[in-house]
């Protein structure tokens, strides 16, 4: 039927950023969507992407569909820039978009991000796209999907406080060291995806907009600019961001969210940022 | 008298050929309580499922006075308003306390939820009252971290008692509290409801197939056959002085040891 030679130059061979436009309305329409309703989860179709479910997919599409020729993308995964997720995606759209991608926080107009949220505060302009496994906050307490969308429908959110209820008379304090959940806008309570509660703080009032994208669950939810996002707690056990009481021994940082490292098989241990850019910046002053 | 709490006018409802009611009309009063008996296949618990808007009537409607005064029509209520009620002002007490309580969460968490639904944030305060509530219906507040899996049938019954009334509410539905539990662990138990309900002042809505339960416990008992009234009374009228046909048969049917 199609009399056109296979285009397989690389210079041809996909659309700008891979996904096909009609795709990327489909998105950015979720996209939008999500953003009038925050912290609500949208479904939208995602695509099969060339990388399997749970390295991303979600966040790839969420990217593709919102870069632009003269964006600039810096892709982090668990902080660092230089583990393979990482350079692999910021490799990939390097190819099937030709964009200039870098490691500076600062520099970045869209930063594709699994389990942290950079050091550096973000500014306005800025887009954060979150990788996430389960958009779902009440997945671990009401197995019913059905359920758990009545149950944001009506607000009803006291499974989540029994969780940390029953956190708190088991250990005495809250269990969820990552991904706990916040209430965004004081209506919908959403997974931050698997941040650090560490990270949870920086979701609250930022200047950038904070997207999520879950692909194998078909789920886009977001956060727009200058939004209240609360960690859940109760008054008399507020919620604490946690971090290693240590220093950076790379950069001396004490503020930074910390990565343990076994350095020996003594037992003996370092700790580093687990921000590389911000480790770096540190470094150099 | 002050106006009934809940009044239920005319319902209606067929299971196909089945007429489980057939214009069923009664009230409740604020602080009574209400006992329904029947054979199984009465109509009983359908009647106790339509008054607490669990399934809606085909015909008729019910009426809820709440504590603010307001009047509010059962069937037309949206589900966000039907769940408030149903943790704030009303109470279900289920038969199986499996489908009452959540078994995954400990004894203090399942008496918190509702506190917790109702917006209580304070830990302290919430594990206080969940306390105080266990030693309300006679269990060992030094269990509070404790599954309810752990816990004896009668005990789990107890829990789900509590889960109920932690938040006060002002009209309680039971499905055969009593049902499935030894008989020595039933009379405890009623005399524990009996005594919660003269104490706070609970209007109770319940149903059981248990003369005896119902002669401890109520203070009007409506007799129900084929979906429809048959006799209804002050409780020790209708046992000791049954007129209906079926009432005497039902009451000569109780086995006395």
């Amino acid at each position: 039927m199609n009399a056109m030679p296979p285009r397989n130059t690389p210079g041809s061979a996909y659309n700008f950023a891979y996904l096909d436009e009609a795709t990327k309305r489909m998105i950015r329409r979720a996209i939008l969507k999500a953003l009038a309703i925050p912290g609500h989860q949208i479904p939208f179709g995602a695509r099969e992407m060339p990388l399997p479910y749970g390295w991303g997919t979600g966040g790839i599409q969420v990217t593709a569909a919102i870069l632009g020729p003269r964006d600039v993308l810096k892709v982090i995964d668990q902080g660092a820039d230089d583990t393979t997720n990482a350079v692999s995606i910021r490799a990939f759209f390097a190819k099937v978009a030709g964009i200039a991608t870098t490691t500076r926080t600062a520099e970045a107009t869209i930063i594709q991000t699994r389990h942290r949220i950079p050091e550096r505060p973000l500014t306005e302009g800025q887009v954060m796209v979150f990788q996430v496994p389960m958009p779902e906050p009440l997945f671990r307490l009401e197995p019913r999907l059905a359920e758990t969308r009545r149950l944001h429908a009506l607000g009803d959110y006291s499974l989540a406080q029994v969780k940390l209820y029953e956190d708190i008379a088991k250990q005495g304090e809250a269990g969820t060291s990552y991904n706990h959940p916040v209430m965004v806008a004081g209506r919908y309570l959403m997974s931050p995806s698997p941040i650090p509660g560490f990270d949870n703080p920086k979701l609250h009032n930022s200047p950038a907009i904070m997207l999520f994208g879950a692909g194998r669950e078909k789920k886009i939810y977001a956060v727009p600019p200058y939004t209240a996002v609360e960690s859940l707690d109760f008054d008399d056990h507020p919620f604490r961001p946690m971090r290693a009481p240590h220093a950076c021994s790379a950069c001396g940082s004490t503020t930074s969210y910390l990565d343990e490292i076994v350095a020996d098989d003594q037992g003996g241990r370092i700790y580093v940022c687990s921000d590389t850019d911000h480790c770096r910046e540190n470094q150099t002053p | 008298m002050s106006a009934p709490l809940l009044e239920a006018s005319g319902l209606d409802l067929r299971f196909g050929a089945v007429r489980a009611l057939d214009g069923v009309s009664l009230d409740i009063h604020p602080g009574e309580v209400v006992a329904i008996v029947g054979e199984s296949g009465s109509g009983k618990s359908t009647l106790l499922r339509v008054l607490a808007g669990m399934m809606a009537p085909q015909a008729g409607h019910v009426l809820y006075r709440g504590a603010d005064g307001a009047e509010h029509q059962i069937g037309a209520l949206s589900e966000a308003a039907k769940r408030r009620l149903m943790r704030s002002e009303w109470g279900f007490v289920h038969q199986n306390a499996r489908d009452g309580l959540r078994m995954g969460i400990s004894a203090g968490g399942n008496i918190g939820e509702r506190l917790m639904a109702a917006g209580g944030r304070n830990y302290a305060a919430i594990r206080g009252a969940a306390a105080d509530w266990m030693a309300r219906v006679e269990m060992d507040p030094a269990r509070i971290d404790e599954a309810p899996r752990n816990f004896s049938g009668g005990m789990q019954q107890r829990l789900q008692i509590a889960r109920c009334l932690v938040t006060e509410p002002r009209l309680v539905f039971m499905d055969e509290p009593t049902g499935g539990l030894d008989v020595s662990v039933q009379a405890r138990l009623l005399d524990l409801i009996r005594g919660l309900v003269a104490e706070l002042g609970l209007a109770v809505f319940f149903v059981t197939h248990d003369i005896a339960a119902a002669r401890l416990l109520a203070h009007r008992i409506i007799v129900m056959r084929q979906g429809r009234i048959v006799e209804e009374g002050l409780a020790d009228r209708v046992l000791d002085d049954p007129r209906h046909a079926y009432t005497q048969l039902l009451v000569a049917s109780v086995l006395s040891a």
